[in-house]
């Protein structure tokens, strides 16, 4: 047997590591008290399909990635890998350039690059791959958060020229694709939160109407919106309280600021409302510029889409 | 005990302890925290207690606002105050490259550095809650002489270990971050430790917390 054969290490070689890309999975919980945030994949719908497609535990890590990709070249034995979102990505073989497509899954061979040139009117996608990464968990979680430096690869998003090993590759190579398109979302559908009445009588009616503006300053932490200022007439500040991912706090500039999943685990400023769960993956998609709108419906309802969304969510799974 | 509980959108409960901010307020706050902590409540994912409040954050795939609600109002709480609290020592350093506010302090409280110090040292301070940035304790309650509001323009950069004033509380930015509140020092001891899993903070809810005061060269030779 020659070397190349009997080499048993498998990995990528980054050699653009992308604007945000970091290992992400379903998330830590019951760490809210200590202001460790949920972290994990922010459109946790396209992170199951990623894992699905190629074969793995649904809950495996997977690489997310905001705006442009990396670029990653393997070395290894054939693996599996897939790509979803809405996302601009190419494999180059030794012969061969294939124009990647999101929701199938392809065999990468020893060499062949990928390469995620960009998102296309979104934020994330994610690329799994059939196997293991070698990685330490943090609360079982690999989830990493860069603000506090937790969770794998030392809590930092990824660097050029770093090594990432993956090993027990999935010995069935998959061939699989699923049709299925990312619909953009109309309204953003809002529960009233629990300081609605801060508000003015004009200043609820300009948070339900008005069409916002995501702003640029928008990150994992949360999204941060520019429109017409929402006036408050009681108090500009709360005692600090907890909050949860979806929260939308109004400050005293009058924007909204909505929570996202590596939030502050207390704030101090008045929540004017909450996004509903069904609409959290659709909503972390609305990228710098995009146009937003809330739409206020009731609990009842809320619950009754999100089972939809679960079930629809299912649905695809079962698909593949 | 709970005065209201409502929802906060679809996924989590909003528990009310009323309006008052205060130990005894808190120490409710934290008992129906501990308690809800011990049941291992099938499809609770986080509670987060603060001075007043308790978010029951769920996931909407495993219970909803209604079956919960109802469980956690027939809940047992436990009334013994026996938590194992701890009592914590923190040295802080007053060095003028640590005390970044200190000087605005003394213009919007009228009183100076010494009074400040006086007021703040060797007194006991009670944990209300953690969090904001991992580990972060909201520590209370400051002398009425020493309630100062946040910086008008909150710093983009709160060096780690800071030690700040906001009102009737006093907190410690556990890691570098952006903040607002008035920096009087700087502690070298390491509040949060994300390697220790179990117990990764220092302070917790509950805890009484002594801050001591230490010079430059005893900082800059602190072993822990």
């Amino acid at each position: 047997m020659s070397i190349k054969t009997t080499m048993s290490k498998n990995y990528l070689e980054i050699i653009r590591a992308g604007i945000n890309t970091t290992f992400q999975d379903q998330g830590r919980d019951s760490l809210y008290h200590i202001g460790i945030p949920f972290s994990g994949a922010m459109d946790n719908r396209n992170y199951l399909l990623s894992n699905k497609l190629v074969g793995n535990e649904l809950d495996s890590p997977v690489l997310e990635f905001a705006y442009q990709g990396p670029l990653l070249r393997y070395h290894g034995k054939k693996i599996n890998i897939a790509v979803t979102g809405d996302v601009n990505f190419n494999i180059k073989k030794k012969k061969d350039l294939i124009n990647g497509q999101c929701y199938q899954s392809y065999i990468l061979e020893d060499g062949d690059e990928l390469d995620i040139i960009s998102t296309i009117k979104s934020v994330y996608g994610y690329i799994a791959f059939g196997g293991k990464f070698d990685l330490k968990y943090q609360w079982s979680s690999c989830s990493v958060n860069t603000k506090a430096n937790i969770g794998s690869n030392n809590g930092k998003k990824l660097e050029v020229n770093q090594e990432i090993t993956i090993s027990n590759l999935n010995e069935n190579l998959n061939n699989k694709k699923l049709n299925y398109i990312n619909t953009k979302i109309e309204n953003i559908r809002i529960i009233k939160g629990t300081n609605f009445d801060y508000f003015s009588k004009k200043g609820k009616k300009l948070f339900l109407e008005q069409e916002f503006n995501v702003s640029k300053l928008s990150d994992r932490m949360g999204m941060r919106l520019e429109g017409k200022k929402i006036e408050n007439i009681v108090d500009t500040n709360i005692k600090s309280e907890g909050l949860i991912k979806g929260v939308i706090q109004v400050p005293a500039d009058g924007n909204p600021i909505i929570m996202l999943s590596d939030h502050g685990t207390i704030g101090g400023y008045p929540k004017i409302g909450v996004v509903i769960s069904a609409d959290y993956d659709k909503l972390v998609q609305l990228g710098p510029g995009s146009k937003i709108k809330f739409k206020e419906i009731n609990l009842a309802s809320a619950e009754s889409l999100f089972r939809l969304y679960e079930l629809e969510t299912q649905n695809l799974i079962s698909q593949i | 005990m709970i005065k209201n509980i409502s929802n906060l959108g679809d996924a989590a409960l909003y528990c009310d302890f009323g309006k008052d901010i205060n130990k005894e307020t808190n120490t409710k706050v934290i008992r129906y925290f501990k308690s809800i902590q011990k049941e291992n409540i099938e499809g609770v994912n986080n509670l987060t207690p603060s001075y007043n409040k308790l978010i029951v954050s769920f996931d909407l795939r495993k219970t909803n606002f209604k079956d919960l609600k109802r469980l956690i109002e027939n809940l047992e709480i436990n009334k013994s105050d026996n938590f194992k609290n701890k009592r914590i020592k923190i040295p802080v350093c007053t060095d003028k490259s640590f005390s970044l506010d200190i000087k605005r302090l003394e213009k919007k409280l009228t009183i100076n550095k010494e009074q400040i110090y006086e007021k703040f040292f060797n007194k006991e301070f009670f944990c209300y809650m953690t969090g904001f940035i991992a580990g972060m304790p909201f520590l209370g309650d400051l002398d009425i002489n020493m309630r100062a509001k946040r910086l008008e323009t909150p710093r983009v950069k709160v060096p780690k270990g800071s030690v700040g004033l906001t009102e009737q509380f006093a907190n410690i930015y556990t890691f570098e971050s952006p903040g607002g509140w008035n920096i009087i020092g700087n502690t070298p001891l390491n509040i949060f430790d994300s390697s220790k899993e179990k117990d990764p903070n220092l302070i917790n809810p509950g805890d009484t917390v002594i801050f001591n005061k230490i010079s430059i060269d005893e900082y800059q030779n602190y072993n822990e």
